[in-house]
């Protein structure tokens, strides 16, 4: 197989469990790497990082574990990042509430969601109660 | 000659790899057919005809090893990586297409003339040749246009950053004047501009002057107070200038905190409200009388 | 925090094998200079080492170097925001400097403005700052603009 001359690293999906704080980190981090392969600015690096972080919190905080994974996207002719965090926790009675600032039910401050939302491009949720709650959220090169 | 049955609902993989095998076997004099027609079409003028030698040898081995693969991936890298080479060099979406279409047909022709023995065998080995044939030159075009909306992009982007000049005119105090619509990118680069420019001029304090941009509703005045308090934790105190009263009063009404901007009339006032800023703190630093004088300030 | 734990009890849990964030003495000043990235449980501790320290130096001020840190999302946020409270009520200045320019423009996206708490531009400044608000303290004077405070 000939290889083309620049390699793509953002091929293969990454998918990471979230289970400590340290956790949090570690998928930030692995979010930044696989983001800066896709000709991201160093701004834009960081509230991807950003918003990984508040998400990777909300799964230990809110449901205890989860799973965030991490893929390229494309639309358009435009390559962008699709951060995907999933958890089998109690699930989110009022989704829209849970988007409003500063609530929250955990004792913290409840930033998680509608912070991400107000950094990404794209932040969409579902939730059932007693299932669990699924993120996706997206940032596009410009 | 190989005898294999073939028929359209039959899968093609075997006569894949067999016609592969004879375009790699006559690679050389393809290659060069190919370029022969590319001149004669008049095509990728800008180029030389060594850089054409080496640009067809690495296409037309991708090309014939996509045929083979079928590889999604491996397609559209291929696509993105020829039109990163070759948007530099002038290359337009034309000739880009033009030249794939080029190759397509003679690689075709090449198998004409292998299997016009067997018109049944023909139509077969074209059956697999033809959709992955027209496969790769609808991504190449594709990956190319797209390419190219994505470096005029990256060049506006250039443009709208030296549109906006970051002024140092004393040391700690710069001046940010903006001009024209400001849109939610350009905020956004505005306040990249303005924070970088911070941080690299150890500015205390910038004037960020408002005075040419037409219409400033809630969505910008809110980026506005965004670059105020990210500016804050730099350390950097901003002063917008330039927003006019009614604007101030409207945008108040429609619920924007302006209490978090520091606003002055104009720029002249801006930059004397700077200098007060500073100066204050040169003075408030000796172990001198708390008391301020603004004429020793230069 | 209990109140009813302490210095000492602060001072036992800060007793751990690990890699804690340096923190320097600098006359009346404290200095915590980040090196690296911190964890949940890393800025826990950061907090609580330097509540020990300031007591136990009796320091005016206090500067947390966050230069090295890629992001602060709202945990750490918390977290500053909390110590600089609580080195207030110890009667010192807190401040936070080298916060990086990409790292300011995400904090206020996410709403997160650290609003109370005192920042610089670098160490540098920060240090100008506190001999500007850290000492007039004691004297009941008036701040200056060396530092930003919301």
């Amino acid at each position: 197989m000939i290889m083309p001359s620049r390699a793509y690293t953002a091929d293969t999906d990454l998918k990471l469990a979230v289970v400590t704080d340290t956790d949090i980190v570690t998928t930030r981090q692995e979010g930044r790497r696989f983001a800066s392969a896709l000709s991201f600015s160093s701004s834009d690096l960081t509230v991807i990082a950003a918003a990984i972080s508040e998400i990777a919190r909300n799964l230990v905080s809110y449901a205890g574990r989860g799973e965030v994974w991490i893929r390229q996207a494309e639309r358009d002719g435009r390559r962008g990042i699709e951060i995907e965090a999933r958890d089998h926790g109690p699930g989110i009675r009022d989704v829209s509430l849970a988007l409003q600032d500063g609530y929250s039910t955990s004792g913290s401050l409840g930033l998680g969601l509608p912070g991400a939302r107000r950094l990404m491009d794209e932040f969409e949720i579902q939730s059932e109660v007693g299932k669990g709650t699924v993120v996706v959220m997206r940032m596009w090169t410009r | 000659m190989r005898h294999f049955t073939v028929s359209s609902a039959e899968p093609t993989s075997d006569v894949l790899s067999e016609l592969v095998a004879h375009l790699r076997r006559n690679r050389a004099q393809l290659r060069e057919e190919w370029m022969r027609r590319i001149s004669a079409s008049r095509l990728l003028t800008s180029m030389t005809q060594e850089e054409i030698f080496a640009e067809a040898t690495s296409v037309f081995d991708n090309y014939v090893e996509v045929l083979e693969t079928g590889s999604v991936e491996a397609l559209q890298a291929y696509a993105r990586d020829l039109s990163e080479r070759i948007i530099p060099r002038g290359v337009d979406t034309p000739e880009v297409l033009g030249i794939v279409l080029l190759l397509r047909d003679v690689l075709a022709r090449s198998l004409f003339e292998k299997y016009q023995g067997d018109f049944a065998l023909l139509n077969g080995v074209l059956d697999a040749y033809e959709p992955a044939a027209n496969r790769i030159a609808t991504t190449v075009a594709v990956g190319f246009v797209q390419e190219r909306e994505r470096v005029i992009r990256q060049q506006q982007e250039a443009i709208r950053e030296l549109s906006t000049p970051v002024l140092q005119v004393r040391e700690r105090l710069l001046i940010l004047p903006i001009i024209g619509v400001v849109d939610s990118e350009r905020a956004r680069q505005l306040t990249e501009q303005l924070l970088h420019g911070v941080r690299s001029n150890r500015a205390k304090v910038v004037v960020m002057d408002i005075t040419g941009v037409p219409a400033v509703d809630a969505i910008v005045a809110n980026h506005f107070v965004q670059t105020v308090e990210a500016a804050r934790l730099l350390g950097a105190t901003v002063i917008v200038t330039g927003l006019s009263p009614e604007i101030a009063q409207t945008l108040v009404t429609i619920g924007v905190d302006l209490t978090k901007m520091n606003t002055v009339g104009d720029l002249q006032g801006g930059i004397e409200e700077a200098e007060r800023v500073l100066g204050y703190t040169v003075l408030n630093r000796r172990n001198g009388p708390p008391h301020m004088d603004p004429a020793q300030v230069s | 925090m209990s109140a009813s734990g302490g210095i000492a009890a602060l001072a036992a849990r800060t007793r751990r094998t690990g890699m804690p964030v340096p923190i320097l003495k600098r006359g009346e000043y404290l200095i915590a200079s980040i090196q690296s990235t911190l964890s949940d449980a890393d800025l826990i501790r950061l907090r609580d080492d330097v509540l020990v320290q300031v007591a136990h130096h009796r320091s005016r001020g206090v500067i947390v170097d966050v230069t090295v840190l890629d992001i602060m999302d709202s945990f750490a946020v918390r977290t500053l925001s909390a110590l600089a409270q609580m080195i207030t009520l110890r009667g010192a200045e807190t401040v936070i400097v080298g916060i990086q320019p990409d790292v300011a423009f995400a904090m206020v996206q996410l709403g997160l403005t650290l609003s109370g708490v005192a920042t610089a531009l670098d160490l540098e400044e920060g240090l100008a700052y506190l001999d500007d608000h850290a000492k007039q303290s004691v004297h009941g004077g008036h701040g200056s603009e060396a530092g930003r405070r919301n």
